[in-house]
């Protein structure tokens, strides 16, 4: 993570905001996308690299619905005293189905998500780290998605 | 939903990016076997399906300022609640925005929004600007920041699930 924002000019800038989303499916891409931002192809072919480069984007290419996929995702949470709480990091954490793990400020102070190749190996997953753990794992699925107008501003 | 095998090979060619080339569609074709054509009109049917979401940048939202970030969650009335999910989804400050059971007593929150901003001041003032939006539908809410990130790995397709 930087302290620092990175310096980025207006061009960078402009293809941050605009290249979000609607990258052309056809032979040549770039030079649709380049057009619509007046840049040549091999301009935003070397922009789209340097900013990858400096970590300004972290991937540039198509986005997919993992559970579209096959995949299965929950969203879970524990309440860990605070004594047992790095015994307690380590033992969930230890489960490959663990995708990511976080502590946040709450009484429900572990928050990580499982993500499995099928919706049953979910269950087993959350019974094996309660059993592991000896505390409760709240299951927060997703019964809803709103799928979403977010925008980093650069 | 039922992905192909020629499919899923296409997913896992892009799922780290595009390649940095004039074709790039005619480079992961040539690289798995098939036509520059196949793969576009795979990729735009898996689109049109919503197993593609978007195709563009991913912004390193840490390292264009925005490193505050909170999960914010709201008790919603449930008949308002798809309504209003949406309503909130579609704020450029939410990254992530769904409807989840609650765990009563401990867990009254049924709609949960992740709101990003320069700092947690930024977070707060969208925060207030969300309970705006909400109004009288809304009887609870609360903030959770990240303290740690215990653990992070890539979420990738594997061949295990391969079909």
């Amino acid at each position: 993570m930087r302290r620092q924002p990175l310096k980025l000019d207006a061009t960078d800038r402009q293809i941050i905001n605009l290249l979000q989303e609607g990258f052309p499916l056809s032979s040549r891409p770039y030079a649709e996308a380049a057009k619509r931002l007046g840049l040549s192809e091999n301009g935003l072919i070397a922009r789209l690299g340097m900013l990858r480069e400096i970590g300004a984007i972290t991937r540039f290419g198509p986005f997919f619905d993992a559970a579209a996929m096959g995949g299965a995702f929950c969203l879970c949470a524990m309440a860990v005293p605070g004594a047992e709480f790095d015994a307690v990091a380590a033992k969930v954490n230890a489960h490959a189905e663990v995708a990511h793990n976080y502590e946040r400020a709450h009484a429900l102070n572990m928050w990580f998500v499982l993500a499995t190749e099928t919706p049953g190996e979910i269950e087993a997953a959350a019974c094996a780290i309660e059993a592991d753990t000896g505390l409760a794992v709240f299951r927060f699925p997703k019964e809803e998605e709103f799928f979403i107008g977010f925008r980093v501003v650069a | 939903m039922s992905i192909s095998a020629n499919d899923r090979r296409i997913i896992e060619a892009t799922q780290s990016g595009l390649p940095l080339t004039p074709a790039p569609y005619a480079e992961i074709a040539a690289s798995l076997g098939l036509e520059e054509g196949e793969v576009i009109g795979r990729l735009a049917a898996l689109q049109a399906r919503g197993v593609v979401r978007r195709i563009g940048v991913a912004p390193n939202h840490y390292a264009l300022g925005m490193v505050a970030n909170g999960m914010t969650v709201w008790d919603v009335a449930d008949a308002e609640a798809s309504r209003l999910g949406a309503a909130v989804g579609a704020l450029d400050c939410v990254s992530h925005c769904y409807l989840r059971p609650r765990a009563l007593p401990l867990w009254p929150y049924n709609l949960f929004a992740m709101v990003h901003g320069a700092d947690r001041d930024e977070v707060e003032e969208k925060r207030a600007g969300i309970a705006a939006l909400l109004g009288d539908a809304c009887r609870d809410s609360d903030v959770l920041y990240s303290i740690r990130i215990l653990k992070k790995t890539g979420l990738r397709l594997t061949r295990k699930g391969g079909r």
